[in-house]
C-alpha cells in the first residue's frame, strides 16, 4: 500500500461515481418530478450505447458516434415518453414497475433482434487508448481520465440548467412541489417530455462513456440500474445534488471497499479465510452504507419534499 | 379368379397393401430422430448458446435436414441461464416432445439441475458445452456424453503453457462462484510458478479498476483471467486502457479469446494467448468444410462453443446411422456413442470411459491475418491425447 496506489483508486472512484451521476441524474428528476418509476432507465443506457457503437463502426470515428447517438438517444427517450409513458404518470408505482419492466424486455429483444446477441465492438478513440504519466511513475488510463472531466463538465451544466434557466427553475418547482407547481405551469407535458428526453440523453452519454470499458452487449442496462437506484436512495429522490453527492460516495466506497477489504482481512486472519469473507463484505458494502443512510436519514442526504 | 385381379379396386387394394408392408419396414427410418436442444438464447450468455444453436442447426443443414438417414426434428428451447428454467423445460422436452436426446446447455449449474431427470428419464444427453467436475467423476452416467470437455481442461492448458513459457510470478482473476474457483484449481495443477495474487471478483462486476491497479502495484509478469462472457471483454478493455498489456502477458481459456470477444474488443487483444481444442484454421478436412460453410450460413466467424454444436450434431448422426435408426435400443445406442465414429471439427477425438473427450489442446494467439482481420492462430499442441482429472473417480454403471 503506498500513495500512488490510493490516489489511483481515488480516481478509479471518482470516475466510476460520475458515471453513476449520469445515470442516476435522469433517473432521479424523472422520480422526483413526474413522480414516477421508470425500469426501463437502463434501456435508455443500453440503446445510447449501441447506437454510438454502431454509428462510431459506420462513420469510423468515435466522436461521431457520440454525437449523433446522444442526440439519437434523447429523440428515442421522447418518443417513448409521447407514446407510453405519459399514460402511466396518472397510474400508482405498481403500474408503473409494470409498465416499464414490460419496456425494458422488450428494448432487450428488440435490441437483439436488430443487433444479435453478439456485444458490440466499441474501443476509446485512439489519442485516449494508452495511459498518461500524471506524476513520475504514475500512470493513469487517460480514457477514465477523459471520462472524468465529462462527468464534471456535465454536472456543472445541470447546475447551470437547474439553478439558472426558466426550465430549471419550473424543475425545482416540479420537484419541491408538484401540484402547485402544475397549477401554475404554462406547459407541464412539453417540460416533461423535455426532462425525459434531458435524461435519455444523459443515459446516452454514460453509455457512450462506459462502452469503451464495458461490454456493449443486450442486458447492460440491467447490472447498472440497480447502482442508480441506490444512487438515488442514497442521495434523496428528485435531487440533482443528491444524486451528484450519492453517486461519489458509492463510487468511492465500491472501488475502496474492493481494494482495502480484503487487505484488511488478509491482516487480520490470513489470506486463505480472506479470500472468501472479503469478497463478500466489498460486495455488500455498499448496501450496508444505503440501510446507514437510510436508518438515519430516510429522505436520503439531500432531500427535496421539505 | 380370373377377373378378380382385373378387377380395379382389388388390384388397388393389392397395391396398397403391398406399398404398407414395405413402408412399415422404412417407418422408423422416416420418422424423425428428435433432439430437444436446450440452451441458453437470453440474458448475459445468450451469445454462447446462439453460438452452439448455429452449430448444431448448420450440422443439420448440411446432412439435408437428416441425423443417421433419419428426419431430423430440432426443437430449439431457452433455458435462460437458470437451472429452474432449464429443468422445467427439460422436463417439458422428454415428457411431452419425447425428445431421443437433449443437448445444447452452456451453463454448468443449468448442466446439475437437468442431469438428473434427465438421466432417470434413460434419455441420452450430449453436451455441447458444460462439462462439470461432478458428471466426469463420482456421478458419471451412461446417459451422458460430452462433445467438448471438461470444465478443467482449457485451464489445465494455460498452466501448462505457462510453465512451458517460463513466466514465474502470474496473477490469478476469477470470478467468485463454483466454476471461477475450479478454473483457478485446474490452472494450478499445471502450474508450479509462484503465484502473486489470487483474486476472486464479484460475479459480473463491470469495474476492474481497483484489481488493475493491484497488479500494477505486484507487478507479476503474467495474469491469467477465467471472466466468461462480458467480464472478459470489460477486463481486457480496461487491462489495455491502462496500459498493462505493455510489461504483463495476458493469458486467457479460449471461450475468453474467441471470436465473439474478438469482435466486441478487436486490436486492443493482439498478442493475448488462449487455449482451446479447437481453432478454425485447424488442418483437416471436416474443419475447413465447417468453417467455410458456417461463415456461408452465419456471416460471422465460428466460435468453439459453434464447433462444439457442430460436432454434437454429428456425434448424434453417427450413432443413429451406426444403429440403424432403432434409438429404442438403449444399450446399442450407448455402444454406438462410445465409439464416436464421426470426423471432428477438432481433428483427434475419442471417449474416456466417464464418456469426456479424450483430445489434444491447442494454444492460440490474438494476431492480424492477411486480410489484416484481428483472429486467432494456432501456435502449437499443449496437451496431446489429454483426459481428465476426474476419470479415476468414475465407475461407469451399466444400463
Amino acid at each position: 500500500m503506498n500513495g500512488i496506489l490510493i490516489l489511483e483508486q481515488m480516481l478509479n472512484g471518482l470516475q466510476f461515481g460520475l458515471m453513476l451521476f449520469l445515470l442516476a441524474a435522469g433517473l432521479t428528476l424523472v422520480f422526483g418530478i413526474m413522480d414516477m418509476i421508470n425500469l426501463a432507465h437502463g434501456s435508455l443506457y443500453m440503446v445510447g450505447a449501441y447506437l454510438i457503437a454502431s454509428i462510431a463502426q459506420a462513420t469510423g470515428s468515435f466522436w461521431m458516434g457520440l454525437g449523433f447517438g446522444i442526440i439519437g438517444s434523447a429523440v428515442f427517450g421522447m418518443l417513448l415518453e409521447i407514446s407510453v409513458l405519459r399514460r402511466l404518470y396518472q397510474r400508482d408505482h405498481l403500474s408503473q414497475v409494470l409498465g416499464t419492466f414490460a419496456i425494458l424486455l422488450m428494448a432487450n429483444e428488440g435490441v437483439r433482434l436488430i443487433w444479435g446477441s453478439q456485444p458490440l465492438l466499441l474501443n476509446a478513440p485512439a489519442e485516449l487508448a494508452g495511459p498518461v504519466e500524471i506524476v513520475a511513475g504514475f500512470y493513469y488510463p487517460a480514457y477514465r481520465l477523459f471520462i472524468i472531466g465529462v462527468g464534471l463538465l456535465v454536472a456543472g451544466l445541470l447546475y447551470v440548467l437547474i439553478a439558472h434557466t426558466r426550465i430549471g427553475m419550473q424543475v425545482r418547482a416540479g420537484a419541491s412541489n408538484r401540484e402547485m407547481a402544475l397549477a401554475m405551469g404554462a406547459n407541464v407535458p412539453r417540460l416533461f417530455t423535455a426532462i425525459f428526453g434531458l435524461g435519455a440523453a444523459l443515459c446516452a452519454v454514460a453509455g457512450g462513456m462506459l462502452g469503451p470499458l464495458l461490454s456493449v452487449q443486450v442486458g447492460m442496462g440491467e447490472s447498472i440500474l440497480i447502482l442508480a437506484f441506490v444512487v438515488i436512495v442514497i442521495g434523496g429522490i428528485g435531487s440533482v445534488r443528491g444524486a451528484l453527492l450519492g453517486a461519489l460516495i458509492v463510487g468511492m466506497v465500491d472501488t475502496a471497499g474492493r481494494t482495502l477489504v480484503p487487505l484488511l482481512f488478509s491482516a487480520l486472519m490470513g489470506p486463505v479465510a480472506a479470500a472468501n469473507a472479503a469478497n463478500t463484505v466489498a460486495s455488500i458494502l455498499i448496501y450496508v452504507l444505503m440501510a446507514a443512510v437510510l436508518f438515519f436519514k430516510p429522505r436520503g442526504l439531500f432531500p427535496t419534499h421539505g | 379368379m380370373f377377373f378378380a385381379l382385373r378387377h380395379p379396386i382389388l388390384r388397388t387394394a393389392l397395391a396398397a397393401s403391398t406399398a404398407l408392408a414395405s413402408m412399415a419396414a422404412t417407418a422408423q427410418m422416416n420418422e424423425p430422430v428428435k433432439i430437444g436442444l436446450l440452451s441458453t438464447l437470453s440474458g448475459p450468455g445468450a451469445g454462447l448458446g446462439v453460438d452452439i444453436r448455429d452449430g448444431f442447426e448448420l450440422a443439420v443443414k448440411l446432412n439435408n435436414g437428416k441425423l443417421g438417414g433419419r428426419p431430423a426434428e430440432v426443437i430449439v428451447a431457452d433455458d435462460q441461464g437458470s437451472p429452474d428454467v432449464g429443468r422445467q423445460t427439460a422436463d417439458r422436452l422428454i415428457k411431452r416432445d419425447k425428445a431421443d436426446f437433449l443437448t445444447g446447455i452452456v451453463f454448468s449449474n443449468v448442466m446439475l439441475a437437468v442431469a438428473p431427470p434427465t438421466f432417470q428419464s434413460k434419455t441420452f444427453y450430449i453436451s455441447a458445452n458444460a462439462g462439470p467436475s461432478q458428471l466426469a467423476g463420482e456421478q458419471c452416467s451412461p446417459y451422458f456424453f460430452s462433445a467438448a470437455w471438461q470444465n478443467d481442461n482449457l485451464h489445465e492448458a494455460v498452466g501448462q503453457t505457462v510453465m512451458d513459457k517460463g513466466f514465474k510470478k502470474v496473477a490469478l482473476i476469477a470470478p467468485n462462484y463454483p466454476a471461477g474457483k475450479d478454473a483457478l484449481t485446474g490452472f494450478k495443477r499445471y502450474y508450479k510458478g509462484e503465484v502473486a495474487s489470487e483474486t476472486y471478483t464479484q460475479l459480473n462486476q463491470l469495474d476492474y479498476g481497483a484489481e488493475l491497479s493491484q497488479l500494477r502495484a505486484t507487478k507479476p509478469d503474467a495474469v491469467y483471467i477465467f471472466l466468461p462472457g462480458g467480464m472478459g471483454i470489460n477486463f481486457i478493455k480496461q487491462f489495455v486502457g491502462a496500459g498493462l498489456s505493455k510489461d504483463i502477458t495476458l493469458f486467457g481459456p479460449g471461450f475468453s479469446a474467441d471470436e465473439d470477444v474478438i469482435k466486441a474488443v478487436g486490436e486492443p487483444m493482439l498478442g493475448m494467448f488462449n487455449s482451446s481444442q479447437w481453432g478454425h484454421d485447424l488442418q483437416n478436412a471436416a474443419n475447413r468444410k465447417f468453417v467455410s460453410e458456417f461463415e456461408k450460413a452465419y456471416g460471422r466467424k465460428p466460435t468453439l462453443y459453434a464447433a462444439q454444436g457442430y460436432d454434437a450434431a454429428r456425434l448424434i448422426d453417427a450413432a443413429v446411422r451406426d444403429t440403424k435408426g432403432k434409438l429404442d435400443d438403449k444399450a446399442a445406442v450407448r455402444k454406438a456413442l462410445e465409439a464416436a465414429k464421426f470426423d471432428s471439427v477438432r481433428g483427434a477425438f475419442k471417449f474416456n470411459k466417464n464418456h469426456f473427450p479424450i483430445q489434444d489442446y491447442f494454444l492460440r494467439v490474438i494476431v492480424k491475418d492477411a486480410q489484416g482481420n484481428v483472429t486467432n492462430r494456432t501456435l502449437s499442441t499443449v496437451f496431446k491425447n489429454h483426459s481428465d482429472a476426474y476419470v479415476g473417480a468414475c465407475n461407469m454403471p451399466a444400463l
